[in-house]
C-alpha cells in the first residue's frame, strides 16, 4: 500500500518535466520522421490545402548532387574526424599537466575552462577579427593584417588569406583557400571543445588511485610506458565518453561556421553554390533547407540523425573492446 | 640483504607557515639493524609512523634526516626503482587492466639495457613466482575476478619477480577477512623461508606480527619501545604501552602503590616488592596470570563467566582496575572453586608488570631483575636484536596535542569543511527518512 502511494507521489513530481519532454522534444522527433516521409507538404495542406501523400522524394531531393546536402556532408565528416582526435589527445596532455602540478593549477584550470562560458558566437567573431585581414582590395594595400598574418609577417612569412575573400591588392592576388578556410575553423573547434574535455579527464585523473602510480615508480616504470600503459587504460572509460560526445557534437558542429564565416557559411562574397567556397555543415544546410520546405529539412535532419546513430554505435563497439573495465 | 636505520627522521610540516608548532614527527631517531633474511613487523597503533617507516626504506618518501643502509650500501638518497626493493601496498594496487600475468610481467618490462630478459626468460620467471605463491592457475584472469587473498598473492608475486633484495609488506592482511588473514600470514611466512628475502612488513594487529615475525618492534608517536623476539616482547614489556598493546585478551591494569617492600592494589597486599621504592604505580597482570585459590590475596567480584571450552574466562570487577572489568583465564577444571560472587586470586610473577605511574616505565620486583638480566645475555649471546625505549617515553598528551593539532590544519581545508558538511546533510537526510 504504501509502495503503490510512494509511486503516484513520484509521477506526479514527474508530471511537469514528462509534459514538457512529451510536447519539446518526444513529439517534434515523431513528427520529423513523419513530416520526412511527406511529399508536397506545406504547413496549410492539413487545413485543406494542397493534398499531400507519402513517399521518399523529399531523401531524392536532399541527394540531388546539385543541393548542397553532399558538399555539407563531406564538411561536416572532415572536421569531425579531424577535429576529434586532435582535441582529445591535446585535452588528455592538457590534462595530465594539468594534474601533476600543484602550484597554479586552479589558475590554470580557470584559463582553460573559460572558453566553455564564453558565447560561440562571440568567439567566433574574435577569430574572425584575428585571422582577418581588414581593408585592401581592387589594387589597395590592407589597412591592417590582422593578429595572425602579423605575426607569420614577424617571422618573415608570407600573409594567408585565412577567411576573407580574393584581395587582390595591386602586388598581387590573396587568393581564397578553401584549406585555410578549414584551418581556422579546425583551431576554433579544437579549442571550443577543449575545456568540456579537459574537465571529464581531470575529473577522471584524480580518481585514479595513487597507489598504481607509487607501485609503477618502485617497479621503475619509464614516465611514457606510465603514460601509455596505466594512465590511458585507466582513463579509457572517460576517454570513450569524451571521444563518443565528441564525435556526435562534431556532426551537429553550426555555431563555428556562423561566428567565423556569418550564417553565409562561407568567405564573404564568396559563391556558395559551388563546392570549392561553401563550408556548409550538416546542421546550417537543414537550417537553410527549412525555407525550402519542411519536409526537406526533416528528411536531412533523419539522415544526420542516421549517420550519428551508425557512428556512435561503431564508437561503442570499439570502446567495448578497448575499455577497461 | 641487511637492513640499517640510522637515526631515521620524518617531520612532516606543519600547513599553515604562521603556525609552527603544527608539524608532525611522524618518526622519531628511529635506529635499527634488521639481518638479512629475517621477517621483521613494526608493529603500533594508527598514526605511529610505521608505514612513513616503510615508505621511507623504499625510498616513496625521503626523510627528513637519518640514514638507510641497504648492506653497505647507503641508498637514502637512491630512486626506489634502483634500491632493488618489492613493495605490496595496503589495497595491492594491481593494475586492473591488466590480466595476472600481465601484471607480474609488468616490472620485468621496465628493465632496460643489459638487465633486459627475453620474452621467454621473463614468462619462465614469471611462472616461477606464480607457482611460489600458488596463483599459476590464475594467470589469464583479471585482478577483479580473484579474491582477496588471491589478489594480495598476485601483488607478492609482482613484488617478488625481479628478485628484490628487501621485500616491504604495507598492512599486508588489512583487508582479508578473518580466515584468510590466519591462512595468507601462514603463507607469507612460507613465502618468505622460502625465498630467503629479508622482510618487513607492517601491522597494528599485534596478534598478525607476534605469529609470524622473526623480530616486532613495537612503536609509538614515531618512537620504537621495544624490539625483539615477540615472546620476549611479550613476556619481559619494557614500559605500559607495550605490556597494553601486545595480548588478546589485553593485560589487565590495575592503580596501585608499593609501600614498604609490599605491592598493593587497592588495600589488598598482592606481592611481596623487596627491595623497591615506595612509589605510585599500574600493575598489569596478564589474564593467564591468575591462580584461583581460596586463598588469594587479590579479591574481584565475579560478573560473568565466559565459557571457551578448555579454558574459562571469569570476569570480574575491582575497585583499582582501570579496565572496566578484569578478565583472568583459568583452567575449566577450576571451575568447581568459584562458589559465591568473590573470587580470590593469586598471581604469578612472570605474568605481573609493575610499572612507575609517572614514566610508565617497568619497575622489576622480586626475582624479576635477574629473569630479566639473564634473558638479556642470552640474547647478546646469540647476536639477537633486542632494545627497550629508554629516555621519557612519548605521552599521550602529546597525542592529543597533535590531534589537536591536525584538527586546527583540517578546519582551514575549505574541502574538509565541505566534506563535514556533506556528511552531515548525509545523516540529517537518513533522519528525515527515518521519520
Amino acid at each position: 500500500m504504501e509502495k503503490r502511494k510512494n509511486q503516484w507521489k513520484a509521477w506526479i513530481y514527474l508530471l511537469p518535466a514528462l509534459v514538457i519532454l512529451l510536447i519539446f522534444t518526444v513529439w517534434p522527433i515523431i513528427n520529423t520522421v513523419r513530416m520526412a516521409f511527406l511529399e508536397d507538404y506545406n504547413a496549410l495542406a492539413e487545413v485543406g490545402g494542397t493534398v499531400f501523400h507519402f513517399g521518399f522524394g523529399n531523401f531524392t531531393r536532399v541527394f540531388n548532387p546539385y543541393g548542397g546536402f553532399l558538399i555539407a556532408l563531406v564538411n561536416t565528416v572532415l572536421l569531425t574526424v579531424i577535429t576529434v582526435p586532435i582535441s582529445t589527445m591535446l585535452a588528455l596532455l592538457i590534462a595530465v599537466a594539468l594534474n601533476s602540478i600543484k602550484p597554479l593549477r586552479k589558475i590554470y584550470q580557470t584559463i582553460f575552462f573559460l572558453p566553455y562560458v564564453t558565447n560561440s558566437i562571440a568567439i567566433g567573431m574574435v577569430f574572425s577579427a584575428m585571422f582577418s585581414i581588414i581593408g585592401g582590395g581592387q589594387g589597395v594595400r590592407p589597412d591592417s593584417w590582422g593578429l595572425i598574418n602579423s605575426i607569420i609577417r614577424a617571422f618573415g612569412g608570407d600573409p594567408i588569406n585565412w577567411v576573407n575573400s580574393t584581395i587582390n591588392w595591386g602586388d598581387g592576388i590573396l587568393a581564397r583557400s578553401r584549406f585555410a578556410n578549414m584551418c581556422v575553423l579546425v583551431i576554433y573547434i579544437v579549442w571550443n571543445a577543449l575545456p568540456f574535455k579537459i574537465l571529464v579527464l581531470l575529473g577522471g585523473l584524480q580518481n585514479v588511485n595513487k597507489q598504481y602510480y607509487d607501485a609503477a615508480r618502485v617497479d621503475g616504470t619509464s614516465r611514457a610506458r606510465i603514460f601509455w600503459r596505466i594512465t590511458v587504460p585507466l582513463l579509457s572509460p572517460m576517454i570513450a565518453y569524451v571521444v563518443i560526445t565528441g564525435f556526435i557534437g562534431g556532426f551537429k558542429e553550426y555555431t563555428s561556421v556562423v561566428g567565423i564565416f556569418t550564417d553565409k557559411m562561407g568567405p564573404v562574397g564568396a559563391n556558395i553554390y559551388t563546392p570549392k567556397d561553401n563550408l556548409n555543415t550538416m546542421v546550417g544546410y537543414i537550417y537553410q533547407s527549412l525555407a525550402a520546405s519542411e519536409g526537406y529539412a526533416s528528411a536531412a535532419a533523419l539522415i544526420l540523425f542516421v549517420i550519428i546513430f551508425a557512428v556512435t554505435m561503431v564508437n561503442m563497439y570499439v570502446s567495448k573492446k578497448r575499455v577497461h573495465y | 640483504m641487511k637492513v640499517v636505520l640510522e637515526h631515521l627522521t620524518k617531520i612532516f610540516p606543519s600547513r599553515s607557515k604562521k603556525d609552527k608548532g603544527a608539524e608532525v614527527v611522524a618518526v622519531n631517531d628511529f635506529n635499527l639493524e634488521i639481518p638479512d633474511g629475517k621477517l621483521i613487523g613494526l608493529l603500533g597503533p594508527s598514526g605511529c609512523g610505521k608505514s612513513t617507516t616503510l615508505f621511507m626504506i623504499s625510498g616513496l618518501q625521503a626523510p627528513t634526516g637519518g640514514r638507510i643502509y641497504f648492506g653497505d650500501d647507503d641508498v637514502t638518497s637512491l630512486a626506489p626503482e634502483n634500491r632493488g626493493i618489492g613493495l605490496v601496498f595496503q589495497n595491492y594496487a594491481l593494475y586492473p587492466h591488466l590480466t595476472v600475468q600481465q601484471n607480474i610481467l609488468f616490472p620485468l618490462q621496465n628493465l632496460k639495457g643489459e638487465n633486459r630478459l627475453s620474452k621467454e626468460e621473463m614468462l619462465t620467471r614469471a611462472n616461477e613466482v606464480a607457482k611460489l605463491v600458488q596463483i599459476d592457475e590464475f594467470m589469464n584472469r583479471k585482478p577483479s575476478e580473484l579474491s582477496g587473498g588471491q589478489q594480495q598473492r598476485v601483488a607478492i608475486a609482482r613484488a617478488l619477480v625481479k628478485m628484490p633484495r628487501v621485500l616491504l609488506l604495507d598492512e599486508p592482511l588489512s583487508n582479508l577477512d578473518a580466515r584468510l588473514r590466519l591462512q595468507t600470514r601462514e603463507e607469507i611466512r612460507r613465502i618468505q623461508r622460502d625465498t630467503q628475502i629479508t622482510t618487513i612488513f607492517v601491522t597494528h594487529d599485534q596478534e598478525e606480527a607476534m605469529s609470524i615475525s622473526d623480530y616486532i618492534v613495537v612503536m609509538k608517536l614515531g618512537v620504537i619501545m621495544q624490539t625483539g623476539k615477540p615472546q620476549w616482547v611479550y613476556d619481559d614489556p619494557a614500559n605500559l604501552f607495550v605490556a597494553k598493546f601486545l595480548g588478546t585478551p589485553p593485560i589487565n591494569v590495575f592503580e596501585g602503590r608499593v609501600e614498604g617492600g609490599r605491592l598493593f592494589i587497592g588495600e589488598e597486599c598482592v606481592f611481596e616488592a623487596e627491595g623497591v621504592e615506595d612509589q605510585q604505580v599500574y600493575v598489569g597482570i596478564r589474564p593467564e596470570g591468575f591462580i584461583l585459590e581460596d586463598s588469594g590475596k587479590l579479591t574481584c567480584k565475579v560478573s560473568g563467566i565466559d565459557v571457551m571450552g578448555r579454558d574459562v574466562s571469569i570476569v570480574s570487577t575491582n575497585q583499582g582496575s582501570l579496565n572496566p572489568v578484569v578478565r583472568s583465564i583459568i583452567s575449566s577444571d577450576d571451575l568447581g572453586k568459584i562458589n559465591g560472587d568473590t573470587v580470590r586470586f593469586n598471581l604469578k610473577e612472570h605474568k605481573l608488570f609493575v610499572f612507575n605511574k609517572d614514566t610508565e616505565e617497568r619497575v622489576y620486583i622480586g626475582g624479576q631483575k635477574a629473569v630479566h638480566d639473564e634473558a638479556v645475555a642470552k640474547m647478546k649471546a646469540e647476536g639477537q636484536i633486542f632494545a627497550s625505549h629508554d629516555g621519557p617515553l612519548p605521552k599521550e598528551a602529546d597525542d592529543a596535542a597533535r590531534a589537536e593539532n591536525a584538527a586546527a590544519n583540517e578546519k582551514k581545508g575549505f574541502f574538509s569543511r565541505r566534506k563535514k558538511r556533506a556528511s552531515e546533510g548525509q545523516n540529517g537526510g537518513s533522519a528525515d527518512s527515518e521519520a
